[in-house]
């Protein structure tokens, strides 16, 4: 997890940089006018509770959302500024684990993580079919192929997405809630399989969050946010170490919930039965 | 008072708005649906054939046997009606020529559009609406991947070919069905009742239907899309989207064909 073997982050390449990103829902502005670099072959965890904007953020680094006012350059692209044509080949160049995999439920998994490569390569079928089952090698979902998603668990789920989403090679990577609505140890699985695609294939990683223990598990950095403000962005230790009161209430309220008494709990729950 | 009949003008106005932005929507994926169509192939981002097969199987093909029932039925509903009508006058060997004009120009077409606006137009606002819930729409776009391109083009294609040819089917089956009924009531063969379809109908009358029909299949796949892709509110929006776009395309259906009857039949 560490980048010993890194240039210092003032000799990399930015590969996101946001600069005073405003957006409004309505009225309620959701973002303040933040700004974050990202730096090249880094993990980069965007934390923050529901209602923090993380969401918005990541809608704004993907090109979905038009901001208010501000900035979006990815690799090096504006990506509110470029034509369709240039906006689908920047595509091509990063990739997006959604939260719910949003895999294709009318085609197989294999299907799935080969449509990339369809819609943008010309290579033959057989060719798309040996890169797919090497990506479903990488995320250890290899055999499962002609299965359709929804034969498939929750964390085979994002396992399939991540595959779809390296299948092209991406530079960049956005993981969306990559742990959410799952058990300790397939969540820690998939902490796992992000570091080794940092390491193996020299991505740069976006990962957007709630979960503290897996943001601390796999970031270089993290940025947090909080109602639309970032509080800060720096290493694991840092971000801990904090003195700020925002952010060890942002800390405390998830330990809070971690170390729940279960004794309390059973009482609380057959009280009165 | 006032204030309940400002509150009235106000649902009125924002109604109205929503309903021209849906139209404008609407009129926004026909006009990409065909760019996409024609400027895919250089774009290297073709329409692919295998998607307007698959829709075309589902929308055109697996309708048939439906199809296929209700003209009949509606064939010999209109023979029935016929006979019984023209007897008042006496005229009852005059019910050919009514019945093939009143299926070909009207009941083919209409009755068509009606179960495929049902079948089809249901299933592509449910299917887009929950693609979109689960964030495959969003999926689609970061994978460069235009969904118009992917998703729209190719259902509005498949839809413009197999309804017309689906009401080609339903001409023939109803007036089959027409035919049978008159043959047996009024003691005629059917190479005889079939000289007297064909010497009644024009081209123009077999154009007529037909061209509605393409009209039809455009509008039964813009409701579908635009009612799916802006679905809000999980399962129950999608609920909601499809029990609208049924009730919107069958409307739309039945006001553009007397549309139609007023502009180009009198």
């Amino acid at each position: 997890m560490t980048m010993n073997a890194l240039p210092p982050p003032e000799n990399r390449t930015k590969v996101v940089e946001i600069k005073d990103l405003v957006t409004h829902y309505g009225d309620r502005m959701i973002l303040k006018g933040i700004s974050l670099d990202i730096l090249e072959n880094e993990i980069m965890v965007i934390m923050g509770g529901s209602g923090s904007g993380k969401s918005t953020l990541l809608n704004h680094l993907l090109g979905l959302l038009k901001p208010s006012s501000g900035t979006v350059r990815i690799l090096g692209q504006d990506i509110n500024a470029i034509s369709e044509v240039e906006k689908t080949r920047l595509r091509t160049r990063m990739g997006v684990a959604f939260q719910g995999g949003a895999l294709f439920s009318s085609m197989t998994v294999g299907d799935n993580i080969m449509l990339p490569l369809k819609e943008h390569t010309e290579l033959d079928e057989s060719t798309m079919s040996i890169m797919a089952r090497l990506k479903m090698e990488v995320v250890k979902l290899s055999g499962f192929e002609n299965l359709k998603p929804s034969e498939l668990s929750g964390g085979m789920i994002k396992r399939a997405a991540l595959a779809r989403a390296i299948v092209m090679d991406p530079r960049l990577l956005f993981c969306d809630e990559p742990s959410a609505g799952l058990d300790p140890v397939v969540s820690a699985a998939i902490d796992e399989l992000i570091i080794s695609l940092r390491d193996a294939m020299g991505m740069s990683i976006v990962v957007v969050t709630h979960e503290l223990e897996s943001a601390f598990r796999i970031a270089d950095r993290i940025c947090v946010l909080d109602r639309g403000d970032i509080l800060m962005v720096d290493t694991v230790e840092a971000v801990r170490n904090s003195s700020n009161e925002r952010i060890q209430n942002l800390l405390n309220r998830r330990l809070e919930e971690a170390t729940l008494d279960p004794d309390d709990y059973m009482r609380r729950l057959t009280i009165g039965i | 008072m006032p204030k309940r009949l400002v509150r009235i003008a106000e649902k009125t106005g924002r109604a109205t708005v929503m309903g021209v932005a849906e139209i404008g929507y609407g009129a926004y994926l026909f006009g990409e649906s065909l760019f996409w169509l024609i400027m895919g192939k250089r774009r290297r981002q073709p329409v692919r054939l295998r998607a307007v097969m698959a829709e075309a199987m589902e929308f055109g093909v697996r309708a048939i046997p439906i199809v296929a029932v209700l003209s009949s039925t509606v064939g010999a509903m209109l023979a029935i009606q016929g006979i019984h009508t023209l007897k008042t006058f006496g005229a009852e060997s005059r019910v050919t020529f009514g019945v093939a004009l009143s299926v070909v120009r009207e009941f083919a077409p209409l009755i068509t559009g009606i179960v495929v606006a049902g079948r089809s137009g249901s299933a592509l606002a449910a299917r887009l609406g929950t693609m979109r819930i689960n964030q495959e729409i969003d999926a689609l776009h970061v994978m460069g991947i235009d969904p118009v391109r992917f998703l729209v083009a190719p259902a509005l294609f498949a839809m413009l070919i197999m309804l017309p040819l689906l009401t080609l089917l339903a001409d023939f089956v109803a007036l089959t069905g027409a035919g049978l009924y008159i043959g047996v009531q009024l003691g005629m063969d059917m190479p005889a009742y079939w000289d007297r379809v064909i010497e009644a109908l024009s081209t123009d009358d077999l154009g007529h239907g037909l061209g509605k029909s393409a009209i039809f299949a455009v509008l039964i796949t813009l409701v579908g899309v635009v009612n799916g892709s802006l679905v809000e509110g999980g399962a129950e929006g999608v609920g909601k989207a499809t029990t609208r776009s049924v009730v919107h395309a069958i409307s739309a259906i039945v006001v553009t064909d007397m549309l139609f009857a007023f502009i180009l039949t009198r």
